[in-house]
């Protein structure tokens, strides 16, 4: 265990500082001076020239990467040009209304991928499979902004259920928190549902056609168990450890999702970042994204090794 | 010993059907493949003969046809300047088919050679570009786009490069692991024993045996490409306007959901149906060429 956990960390360290050149050299595509770019349109000279100094652009180009990556050891991820907050505040002010999203998404994939996939295998070439498929192919088709705004038209327009836009606290009012999630939520897990199916249902093939799983028949227990308790159990760990990486697919709807209901979440801070041409806003949410993919993909390693004991050996 | 030399019938006879054949045959059987393939086709030709079929000019405002229903006039309504919805969908076609076939050529043209020089050079080369490609694919695809976007400015040229860039990665890895995997093979063992120079092993005999898997990953990649677009339009970072994109008609509907829902549903239904094709066909194409059913 010890062996694997230094081995990974091994891959990990290198491909964090390639992440990190990657985020600084973002800047680098920016045409014409850096300074007078993020100094707005007034175009002040003290200010271009505060810009300059504090971002050591009159340094070479490694020397001004060692300063910004000091700078994000020590916390510090920039300022917003037009908030003048520091760019870690805004991103941990922003994150819990983005993992919440996530969760309920999360939540909602798996309440829909599990079964359709669990169904899809046990009824593989009937009906049941070519439902579960066409579920499937619905959900990685169907773009997510157009679904939110369709659900918009059907509960908020139409039915008046549920808030078309806005977000409250579920510290405020958790009733009026879940109305306003529950759209959100359900549009970005649709995606997700799609690909826990399609691995659910690979996943329960291979563990069907396994001999335990025809010893069970054998000795005469009854399908559900052997679906339920012998064949699912073994396959659902594979199923949520490359759940758990599809964190990249949440995050990218997210930002679409928050857009159209208007959820001031992490999302919602790239997009207004970049339409304020708030670049080190920008670099920050790439870089905590990254780090937060690469954190979940190595723990999502290690559970799998963990409950895997054919990898241990 | 007597040499039997074939005759002009027997070298007249037809060759066994080569795997590339059997594959074609298998797709043509896949009804779900052949339905997205016709959808595609048909989008396809929509894009080239929009300026013929489109009915009206799809930039052309009319102050007295704002926000109009679906009609004889105009089949799927007006938009909040007067547009016809129908005409701007067609021509929209144009972006995405665009986005997802130009962007998908730049994966592919940076993603192979890179993945093809890790897996066939392996050491240092293949540690290198391995731990690139993580730190690429550690940035979520469509924040990388955004992010991209956002610096090269807005642009559908410069979406459709943000969106390639961040592909890139997959076709880098896909490559990578069918390189390892081929170039340990007899054929290439013999090509190597025969003299031929690594770089030639490498195109004329690595190459051409790790194309089926690319294929089916560039025709799915292209869906993923077909809505990356979609969203980037949406947020207001790729086609600009007045240009018709799916993508900024859906951004600009969902302010008058409540008063023109067509202008939300067509553009919508635009791109789950082209997205669908095209995962259609991959799934067909994935079907098609697995070796176990060649």
């Amino acid at each position: 265990m010890t062996e694997y956990l230094l081995k990974r960390l091994a891959q990990v360290v290198p491909t964090l500082v390639f992440v990190s050149m990657l985020i600084f050299g973002l800047q680098q595509l920016l045409p014409g001076d850096p300074a007078k770019i993020l100094a707005g349109e007034e175009q002040d000279p003290s200010v271009i020239a505060h810009l300059r100094e504090k971002l050591h652009l009159d340094e070479p180009l490694p020397i001004r990467y060692a300063y910004w990556v000091g700078g994000v050891f020590r916390g510090d991820l920039g300022e917003s040009v037009r908030t003048q907050q520091p760019v870690l505040e805004l991103v941990l002010q922003k994150l819990p209304v983005t993992i919440q999203l996530g969760l309920m998404a999360f939540t909602i994939a798996l309440l829909i991928g599990i079964p359709t996939g669990i169904a899809a295998a046990v009824g593989r070439g009937t009906w049941w499979d070519s439902a579960a498929n066409a579920v499937a192919l619905w959900g990685i088709s169907t773009p997510n902004f157009w679904l939110g705004i369709l659900l918009i038209l059907l509960f908020s327009v139409q039915l008046g259920w549920l808030p078309a836009s806005g977000y409250v606290s579920p510290f405020e009012d958790w009733r009026a928190n879940l109305a306003s999630m529950i759209m959100p939520a359900f549009v970005l897990g649709n995606a997700l549902a799609g690909v826990l199916m399609r691995h659910t249902r690979s996943a329960m093939l291979q563990v069907l056609s396994s001999d335990y799983v025809r010893t069970a028949r054998a000795k005469g227990l009854n399908e559900s168990t052997v679906i339920l308790k012998h064949a699912l159990r073994n396959a659902l760990t594979p199923v949520i450890t490359l759940g758990a990486l599809e964190l990249g697919t949440l995050l990218s709807g997210a930002v679409l999702t928050e857009q159209v209901f208007s959820i001031p979440g992490f999302g919602k801070l790239i997009v207004d970042a970049v339409f304020n041409r708030d670049y080190a806003v920008v670099q920050g949410v790439v870089l905590v994204t990254a780090t937060a993919y690469i954190t979940l993909s190595l723990l999502a390693d290690l559970a799998y090794f963990v409950v895997n004991p054919r990898l241990q050996s | 010993m007597a040499v039997v030399l074939p005759t002009a019938g027997a070298l007249r006879r037809p060759v066994a059907a080569g795997p590339w054949h059997r594959a074609l045959r298998q797709l043509l059987r896949r009804r779900a493949a052949m339905f997205g393939l016709a959808i595609v086709l048909l989008f396809v030709a929509m894009a080239v003969f929009a300026p013929w079929v489109a009915p009206q000019d799809p930039v052309a405002t009319s102050w007295g046809a704002i926000r109009k229903a679906p009609s004889a006039a105009h089949w799927f309504g007006t938009d909040e300047i007067g547009r016809d919805v129908l005409s701007r969908v067609i021509w929209g076609t144009r972006a995405s088919l665009l986005a997802g076939v130009v962007s998908v050529s730049i994966s592919l043209l940076l993603g192979v050679p890179i993945g093809l020089a890790a897996g066939f050079v392996g050491g240092m080369v293949d540690a290198l570009i391995s731990r690139l490609t993580d730190a690429f694919l550690s940035c979520p695809f469509l924040i990388l786009a955004i992010a991209l976007a956002a610096f090269l400015g807005p642009s559908l040229s410069n979406a459709m490069i943000a969106i390639g860039v961040s592909a890139t990665p997959i076709f880098v890895r896909l490559t990578r692991a069918q390189v390892i995997n081929v170039k340990v093979e007899d054929f290439v063992e013999a090509a190597r024993a025969l003299g031929n120079p690594p770089w030639r092993i490498a195109l004329r005999h690595v190459l051409p045996n790790v194309t089926a898997p690319l294929i089916v990953q560039a025709t799915l990649a292209i869906a993923a490409a077909v809505i990356a677009e979609a969203s980037l339009s949406f947020l207001g970072l790729g086609q600009q306007p007045p240009d018709p994109s799916w993508g900024s008609m859906l951004n600009t509907a969902k302010n008058y959901v409540d008063q023109a829902p067509w202008m939300a549903v067509w553009p919508g239904l635009a791109i789950f149906l082209l997205v669908l094709s095209f995962n259609l066909v991959g799934d067909g194409l994935r079907d098609a060429l697995d070796p176990r059913q060649i």
